[in-house]
């Protein structure tokens, strides 16, 4: 997964460009006769989200196939949030997280995107839509699950519809289930739940993440597997749930219990690469990236199940003219294939699986999506061995691994009470 | 820097000059002038501003009231003698500062006085100059990476005490303690430390130090009567650095710690970054406070302007 930001090199070229775009718009608006060269210019996208997302190849290939230049803005999760509610002037795409939306759109800073002009609308995946797999799973709702904030009441509207309307919030991207990832050499046992994560085993050898919503729903998967307590919703707890929760992870990080936090991926690559940690709560590409340097690490499947997230595009209020076209055409080129393919070989999910499909061999799809053993060696996008044949993804298929998802990466109402809560656990 | 101490300072004291060189010299001082009032001056004073901003989710509305200092402050006083989070944190903060300093005050102090008083040839004081510069030679997250393979669990140290029998399982608090965030703050920071000093000892007059042997003194003697006074102001313009930079850091408490121990800064970028901006704000601004204090208290100590 390389983060180069694509374009960053000729900032002159690029300023020319914009010139020019703003001149266009200048002539458009007082009707002087512009001359046509302008309308020669590529339509050029400021791409706003993590660098995980933000990969060059996608921007060479949507480059070549479109002329569309992808210019991306590499920042965290946090800081997507604050930009699309602070500085919404200052990109053209939006790609965030589902859980963002609900504290992006009330800012009206969202514009409605219009499903008929998405051309494989019906073909998305009805995890967004409705909260099933395509066989038919149900998906846990707890926490921001896609479907309560997938559609907006109108265009311009600050509120998420109920049920199915034209305008959608985002068009998803990529989406996945997490778990916690093992160093199976160095525990030498099975784990098959949430509970062992802060098992005294394990102290000085834990680890969760740094950021305060997903880090209190894998100690909220732990209050439940240890059975010391039932949440209504993971997702969205009261100000007594977010104690006692915060009380449970206090009380192990004061017996030791966490080697350290990450808050980055690279770091919690780090931290199971070099043996620090033994377990810990991951993303899946990182699991692949401890691998391929030769370590044992499983993602594993835990009985109480996943606890997801998504990501989609958003389109800003301000985006209109040949950019609101560009960033439609950019979206349907998104969902058309190659790019879908390209997520699912680093173990994300796409949005349109037909669509991915075509574009993947059929051992790679056999293996990825239908959990069945690598046919021969699996490698990344850039050509570097992930699997060797024979291997079998961690958790098996979409169906098995969505099909058993528990809850979705939130925001709580009791947002700001929550971060109090863990700076407090921090300094405790 | 002597010479233009001086120079300001006659500008202030002496009888006005003429009016026309007046002018040149408002002319002269408005470029940095003007640099620091948009990236200092009016960042400051709207921070200070937000700090008394209502909020709600997406809207900050100009306003006049203490919610967000209240917030800050939350439970420090009702739950004493237990210390409450903004408490707790400025404490550890401080103690990191005051751990910092010390390490770097007496390494910096030593490093400045051997090259000022034991290496004789410039070109060689300054290529050991240049030597002292190399931990920041790379970008700041690389070195704090770099950490991980020597202090780590496995790391070179870990296995070389074990290899030579110094310690039978790996000693766990070498990384991701108190202990390696120290090390990381006297690593980068020495150097601020150092220079500051080093720029002092360099225009001792080396007569005194005679005068100081001749009449007697011993090596500590002229060290703790001569030097250490001479020394005052870079002691503290260092001391000055190194407490400011490491009350701010969030990276290095971060990165070094694990993220499992608390500075103001990190509590400032957590708010931050889930636009909490008055409650960063009104953090911000007792920060500066703090910070303000602790220079003004240095200051007492040793007038610098005079002595520079």
């Amino acid at each position: 997964m390389t983060e180069t930001p694509v374009g960053i090199g000729r900032p002159g070229r690029r300023d020319m460009l914009r010139a020019a775009a703003s001149l266009a718009a200048v002539g458009a608006a007082t009707t002087l006769a512009a001359p046509a060269v302008h309308a020669q210019a590529p339509v050029t996208l400021r791409y706003l989200g993590t660098a995980v997302n933000q990969s060059a190849e996608i921007a060479a290939k949507v480059k070549q196939d479109l002329g569309i230049v992808i210019e991306y803005i590499p920042v965290t999760t946090d800081d997507v949030i604050r930009r699309a509610v602070t500085q919404p002037n200052t990109f053209d795409l939006l790609d965030m997280e589902y859980f963002s939306a609900k504290r992006v759109a009330p800012s009206g800073n969202l514009q409605g995107i219009e499903a008929r002009r998405i051309k494989l609308f019906d073909k998305i995946t009805p995890v967004f839509t409705r909260g099933v797999t395509a066989g038919g799973k149900v998906l846990g709702e707890q926490g921001t699950a896609p479907k309560k904030v997938q559609f907006l009441t109108g265009r311009n509207s600050k509120e998420f519809a109920t049920s199915p309307t034209e305008w959608m919030s985002l068009i998803p991207t990529t989406y996945n289930a997490d778990t916690l990832g093992i160093r199976p050499d160095l525990i030498g046992r099975p784990i098959d739940s949430w509970a062992e994560l802060l098992n005294p085993q394990f102290r000085g050898k834990a680890s969760i993440l740094n950021i305060p919503s997903i880090g209190i729903m894998d100690a909220a998967m732990v209050m439940e597997a240890t059975g010391a307590y039932q949440y209504p919703d993971k997702g969205n707890m009261t100000r007594a749930e977010i104690d006692r929760t915060m009380a449970m992870l206090t009380e192990a990080k004061k017996a030791g219990q966490f080697r350290a936090f990450w808050s980055d991926f690279n770091e919690s690559v780090n931290l199971m690469a070099s043996g620090e940690t033994v377990i810990q709560s991951m993303w899946s590409p990182a699991v692949t990236k401890v691998r391929s340097q030769g370590v044992q690490c499983i993602y594993q499947p835990l009985k109480e199940g996943y606890r997801a997230w998504a990501t989609g595009f958003g389109m800003p209020r301000t985006l209109e003219g040949r950019k609101l076209d560009g960033a439609y055409e950019f979206i349907n080129w998104f969902l058309s294939g190659w790019a879908g393919a390209f997520l699912n070989r680093q173990g994300y999910y796409s949005a349109v699986l037909e669509t991915a499909q075509a574009n993947m061999e059929p051992y790679e799809w056999a293996y990825w999506m239908e959990g069945k053993p690598a046919a021969q060696d699996i490698k990344a996008p850039d050509g570097s061995l992930l699997e060797k044949a024979g291997t079998v993804r961690d958790g098996g298929s979409y169906e098995e691994r969505m099909g058993r998802v528990a809850c979705w990466n939130a925001v709580m109402d009791e947002n700001a009470y929550l971060i109090r809560k863990w700076n407090e656990f921090i300094a405790a | 820097m002597d010479g233009v101490g001086r120079m300001s300072g006659m500008i202030v004291k002496d009888a006005p000059p003429a009016r026309r060189s007046r002018g040149a010299a408002y002319w002269q001082v408005a470029p940095f002038a003007l640099l620091f009032l948009v990236f200092f001056i009016v960042p400051l004073v709207l921070t200070v501003a937000v700090s008394f901003w209502r909020f709600d989710d997406y809207v900050l509305t100009p306003d006049l009231n203490l919610d967000a200092y209240r917030e800050v402050f939350e439970g420090c006083i009702d739950k004493l003698p237990s210390l409450c989070v903004t408490f707790a944190t400025y404490l550890s903060t401080l103690r990191f500062a005051l751990m910092a300093w010390a390490t770097t005050l007496v390494l910096g102090f030593g490093i400045a006085y051997f090259l000022a008083f034991h290496v004789r040839s410039v070109p060689m004081q300054m290529a050991l100059f240049l030597l002292c510069t190399v931990p920041f030679w790379t970008s700041n997250i690389i070195r704090m990476v770099a950490w991980v393979p020597l202090l780590g669990r496995n790391g070179l140290v870990n296995q070389a005490l074990q290899a030579v029998g110094a310690t039978k399982a790996p000693l766990d608090w070498l990384l991701y303690s108190e202990f390696s965030v120290v090390l990381a703050f006297v690593h980068l920071y020495t150097l601020f430390m150092m220079v500051p000093i080093f720029n002092s000892m360099a225009r001792i007059d080396r007569s005194l130090i005679e005068a100081a042997r001749d009449a007697g003194a011993s090596g500590w003697q002229t060290l703790w009567n001569v030097v250490i006074p001479l020394c005052k102001p870079g002691i503290v313009i260092g001391s000055i650095f190194v407490l400011t930079i490491v009350m701010g850091d969030f990276v290095t408490v971060g990165i070094m710690g694990g993220q499992q121990i608390a500075s103001i800064g990190k509590v400032i970028q957590v708010q931050m970054s889930y636009l909490q901006f008055p409650i960063a704000a009104a953090n911000a601004v007792v920060l500066l406070g703090i910070v303000l204090l602790m220079i003004w208290a240095l200051t007492r100590l040793v007038d610098i302007r005079r002595e520079l």
